[in-house]
């Protein structure tokens, strides 16, 4: 294995600007890693010639000291991204053999800033989903396993290839999005940095979209730095997207090891949620004692609507999915079933065949909720529900400068383990789904081992558009969790 | 009034209101930059938002939203200064993204009216419920193929003002001058061409028919119907239909209909009926749109004066009939042909020249009148040169039509063709002398009393000088020879 | 609040999915399930808080109205299933 994959983004950022190496070697590094790790089933779509095309001109670019932010760096792209050309699915048959005419506003800033693109990962249909199962390409491994044990565990989801290949040393960084945790919960899951920014920081435009209100992309990766670095590439104002924020980008890594001395750190005592594994509190309880040794100031705050976010988000979620996915219906692009019956009996049986069942499920539930009559009862409930949330947090930011919470009521699960109860799926999303009810900024930090030898993570919360402290803080966290655990990578070659 | 039928069971009411959706003037739609100009290739005018490509999103066009405004406030209706987007949710081939983005329970424009003058000078007041902007879908082409149905989204994404009306309207006569007023109103904003053939205008109809004075009974919307004519005709049928339901003792059920304008009758459309649910939502892509009393003010200062004000004016300054100045201002190009040749003329003179004369010439010739071969400032100069006794009015009828074949200045036909009125009472006394004396039977005749017969020596002397001798000089002159 | 049968038929049918028989059951109660835990909402009092009308409060942006788009067929066809002649094809439909 090529020592290369296990640089951190900043660190062959710098390298390869110092001319160490070259962008054509750390891609080819990576390219190699990813052909070794097919065991994985992190990809949809690997693009070898693709991400030796992008290297090449970086290195151009790089002798001549014309690098961007990204010059030269390798990354793996969620495939709920639409890349120009390049098969773009959202892990769903019915975007059967789907290359879009155009590129997404997130990844046309990656390229711009000269990164890499390595390939399209594979993730829950139409970001649907805990733990990477509901993909149509089948389901994505979790690198880690329990120490002694060979047994699978999912990466979480919907962000899971990306995820995987983050941890796997696939590539030095990925995008994800993030509509009720799909960046956090995966991060969580494989002991990598996930970040979901504000709503409105990084443009929608051509992303797939699941949920329009919760939807927003994100950085994963394997340090709080380069989560940093990605960020502040990925996000800026887009006049194509109506809710994309005319705000001025900030430098990210620049507060970055300010420390969090000073700072009022929030925690919500809802956030204990009942029957959560002992393993978890102890484990939120030492993160809290590092922020305090580090100098923060701890606060009790309470966020009284928190165990209503999850519900509230089982509502409007599918009702926009349910609006969102009737543009795929087979007339335009991607699958048509025509079994020589009439135009009814396409769309019935293109969208019955195209989607999976828990995208069928959410398209469902989505129907139903915004059906004559029962508007009122939930639809418009859950977004005044969505109010009180987000005042919770208002009020708390009044207190305090962030939050600290768990990221997940537990660690990695197995394959099936919750396919047959969709609520008992569903909670896994219960601490990082408040956050993008109310817009907020989340970011999950890879802080220890669960008893079993699993990564678990804590999640920092932070006021909308303070990506800059949720990092801050995030860093801290890191450095006092020193967290140098890596999966064995049993995978090499096991395909 | 012909809104009350009479069935076999006694008198019927209709009761009637419209649904017009009316094209905005723009040159790009309401959420994409695609243009929107008529009969391009297919698909030529189709951006990835309009096609509803997977993560495609809507963003606002803002002279739409002015449009929208301006158009509320000529309709002397309610502006809000915040309202939502909803979504529609349908499935159809046209509409690509199996929703139209409209406003359903906020719209930008609330209520307002438009006044009708009929036929009988006397008018009626029409209340607008609410204008609001919505998407345009695609063309299905049916006729193109057997058993395939062919999908243009050229349409798709153009800018509509659904405006409604209360159902104020009492019978097809009104409901024809509704659009008719309504039609004249967009265009003096410049908000709409109303071009029906092109679809730029269409209206839903909503008729019911009740006993004089009694509450409203049940309604059918007629959808989609494209010309003035059919709309009157889709009323009449639908009306008569009902009453014969409901005097056969059977009940009219509400639902769709459409007009076939080749049988003239209209059907139900079952199809478009089953369980209709569409799942309105606020459009989370878009924000709600909101703007400023400051701005809806500065719109309004650059309205134009608008027709009923126009005709008002015509009517008090210029003396005009009601009549008249109604047909004037029906289109804003003739009023403003009309007014710059009445400028220091005698109106009543003018009008009657460019309602019978110019209006016939322009028919025949299928022109509109801004193409008129005649412009504005000769049409009035023809009309000087007979005040100064130039040309009679008889000649002037030849110098117009020469005017209107060549486009030369009346002056300069009348030179041309020496058609230059003769003043000069010795030329005209040697014609009448002529005349006198080569009918002295005549003359005798006269003076024994039949004086009708003055009208055939004029006759004669007008004949002497091809028409160009002026006639009170003629008249003066025989008068005088004969009973002198 | 659960579900019958016969409503996942129509709400089935509403969103254009196609369910066989014997799969309507199995789905309601499913359905159900997930129903009855979202009702545990109705212990919220929302009878005067307004609805989140945009996650972040900032102005709707306006577009000039300039053509910047279209005029590219090529592009919006090529991945349909089915076109002819410049048109998207779909099975007839009967109006
Ligand atoms: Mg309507
Ligand atoms: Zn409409």
């Amino acid at each position: 294995m090529s020592e290369l994959t296990q640089l951190t983004l900043a660190d062959a950022r710098a390298r390869l600007r110092a001319g160490e190496f070259s962008a054509k070697e750390l891609a080819e590094a990576h390219v190699a890693a990813i052909e070794d790790a097919r065991a994985l089933n992190a990809f949809v779509s690997e693009t070898a010639e693709r991400a030796l095309k992008d290297a090449a001109r970086a290195d151009a670019r790089l002798v001549k000291g014309e690098g961007g932010a990204l010059e030269g760096i390798p990354l793996a792209i969620k495939d709920l991204f639409c890349t120009k050309g390049i098969l773009s699915t959202a892990a769903s048959h019915i975007l059967d053999g789907f290359k879009p005419p155009y590129e997404s506003t997130v990844t046309e800033n990656l390229w711009r800033a000269g990164a890499v693109m390595l390939g399209k990962t594979n993730m829950d249909e139409f970001a649907m989903g805990s733990s990477n199962e509901t993909s149509y390409y089948g389901p994505v491994l979790n690198p880690w396993r329990r120490p002694g044990d060979n047994r699978n565990l999912v990466p979480g989801g919907s962000s899971g290839g990306s995820a995987a290949a983050v941890a796997a040393h696939l590539c030095l960084g990925a995008t994800g999005t993030d509509t009720g945790g799909s960046i956090r919960q995966p991060a969580a899951f494989t002991g990598t940095v996930g970040l979901k920014p504000t709503y409105g920081r990084c443009s929608r435009w051509g992303i797939v979209a699941f949920a329009s209100s919760l939807d927003q992309a994100g950085p994963m990766t394997r340090t709080v730095r380069d989560a940093a670095i990605m960020l502040g590439a990925m996000a800026g104002h887009d006049p194509k997207d109506s809710t994309s924020v005319d705000m001025p980008v900030p430098d990210y890594e620049a507060a970055l090891e300010d420390g969090v001395r000073g700072l009022r750190i929030g925690i919500p005592a809802e956030y204990r949620v009942d029957g959560a594994p002992e393993e978890i509190t102890a484990f939120w309880e030492q993160g809290i004692g590092w922020l305090r040794d580090a100098g923060a100031e701890i606060v009790e705050v309470s966020l009284p609507h928190t165990r209503y976010a999850l519900p509230a988000y089982y509502i409007v979620a599918p009702a926009e999915a349910s609006s969102n996915l009737a543009r795929y219906d087979g007339v335009r692009y991607g699958l048509r079933v025509d079994d020589g019956g009439d135009l009814t009996a396409m769309y019935e049986q293109t969208r019955a065949r195209g989607f999976g069942a828990e995208v069928r499920r959410r398209v469902l539930i989505g129907t139903y909720v915004l059906s004559a009559g029962y508007y009122d009862a939930y639809y418009l409930k859950a977004q005044k529900i969505r109010t009180l949330i987000a005042d919770d947090f208002k009020k708390a930011w009044e207190k305090v400068d962030a939050l600290l919470t768990p990221t997940t009521p537990e660690a990695a699960f197995g394959p099936g383990d919750k396919s047959d109860d969709p609520v008992a799926m569903y909670l896994n999303d219960v601490l990082t789904v408040p956050a993008n009810m109310a817009g907020l900024p989340g970011l999950s930090v890879p802080a220890g081992l669960s008893p079993q030898g699993l990564p678990l993570g804590l999640q920092v919360v932070g006021r909308a558009f303070d990506e800059e402290t949720v990092l801050r803080v995030g860093r801290a966290l890191e450095r006092a969790a020193a967290f140098k655990a890596s999966p064995a990578p049993w995978w090499r070659g096991a395909a | 009034m012909s809104g009350i039928i009479q069935g076999t069971t006694g008198p019927w009411e209709m009761v009637i209101g419209m649904e017009v959706h009316a094209q905005v003037t723009s040159n790009s739609k309401l959420f994409s930059g695609a243009a929107t100009a008529f009969g391009a290739a297919p698909n030529s005018q189709v951006s990835l938002v309009d096609a509803a490509m997977p993560g495609m999103l809507p963003v606002i066009n803002k002279v739409c939203v002015e449009q929208a405004v301006r158009t509320g406030l000529g309709l002397k209706a309610q502006i809000n200064l915040r309202s939502v987007f909803d979504r529609k949710n349908y499935f159809y081939p046209d509409l690509p993204q199996g929703y139209q983005i409209s406003q359903y329970l906020q719209p930008v424009v609330g209520a307002g009216k438009v006044v009708l003058d009929m036929e009988d000078g006397e008018t009626r007041e029409v209340g607008i419920t609410r204008l609001h902007l919505e998407q345009d879908a695609g063309k299905s082409v049916h006729d193109q193929h057997p058993d395939l149905t062919y999908v243009d989204l050229n349409r798709a994404g153009v800018a509509l003002m659904e405006i409604v009306s209360e159902p104020d309207i009492r019978s097809p006569e009104e409901a024809a001058a509704y659009l008719r007023k309504l039609r004249t109103i967009l265009r003096y904003l410049g908000t709409c061409d109303g071009n029906m053939e092109e679809g730029s205008m269409r209206a839903d109809v909503n008729v019911s028919v009740r006993r004089p004075g009694e509450p409203y009974g049940t309604r059918c919307e007629i959808k989609n119907v494209n010309s003035v004519r059919f709309v009157q005709q889709a009323i009449q049928y639908e009306a008569r239909r009902q009453i014969d339901v409901l005097e056969d003792g059977g009940t009219v059920v509400q639902e769709t209909r459409l007009f076939d304008s080749r049988k003239g009758e209209t059907r139900s459309m079952r199809s478009k009926e089953e369980a209709h649910d569409y799942r309105y939502f606020p459009d989370p892509d878009l924000l709600p749109l909101e703007f400023t009393q400051d701005w809806v003010d500065a719109i309004a200062a650059t309205l134009p004066e608008l027709p009923d004000d126009r005709r008002a004016r015509l009517v008090t300054e210029l003396g005009l009939s009601t009549y008249d100045a109604g047909v004037l201002v029906a289109e804003r190009e003739i009023a403003d042909f009309f007014e710059e040749a009445a400028h220091g003329r005698d109106a009543k003179t003018v009008a009657n020249w460019i309602m019978g004369d110019l209006f016939g010439a322009l028919n025949k010739a299928g022109l509109e009148i801004s193409q008129s071969p005649v412009s504005a400032p000769h049409l009035g100069a023809l009309i000087d040169l007979i005040a100064d006794d130039t040309i009679s009015g008889r000649i002037a009828k030849d110098v117009f039509d020469e005017m209107f074949k060549t486009g030369k200045a009346p002056e300069v036909v009348v030179e041309e063709k020496g058609l230059r009125q003769v003043t000069d009472s010795g030329a005209i006394e040697a014609l009448v002398d002529a005349v006198l004396g080569a009918n002295p039977a005549k003359v005798e005749e006269y003076r024994a009393g039949k004086d009708k017969l003055l009208g055939f020596f004029v006759g004669q002397v007008m004949k002497g000088s091809e028409g160009k001798a002026n006639p009170k000089i003629v008249n003066e002159l025989l008068l005088r020879k004969l009973t002198g | 609040m659960s579900l019958d049968k016969a409503t996942v038929a129509r709400i089935a049918r509403l969103a254009r999915i196609a369910m066989r028989e014997d799969d309507l059951e199995p789905m309601a109660s499913e359905l159900s399930g997930i129903l009855k835990w979202i009702e545990q909402l109705d212990q919220v009092d929302t009878a005067d808080v307004p609805p989140m009308t945009s996650v972040v409060a900032h102005p709707l942006h306006w577009r000039e109205d300039t053509i910047s788009d279209g005029n590219r067929p090529g592009d919006v066809l090529a991945n349909a299933p089915e076109d002819a002649e410049g048109y998207f094809v779909v099975p007839k439909v009967v109006e």
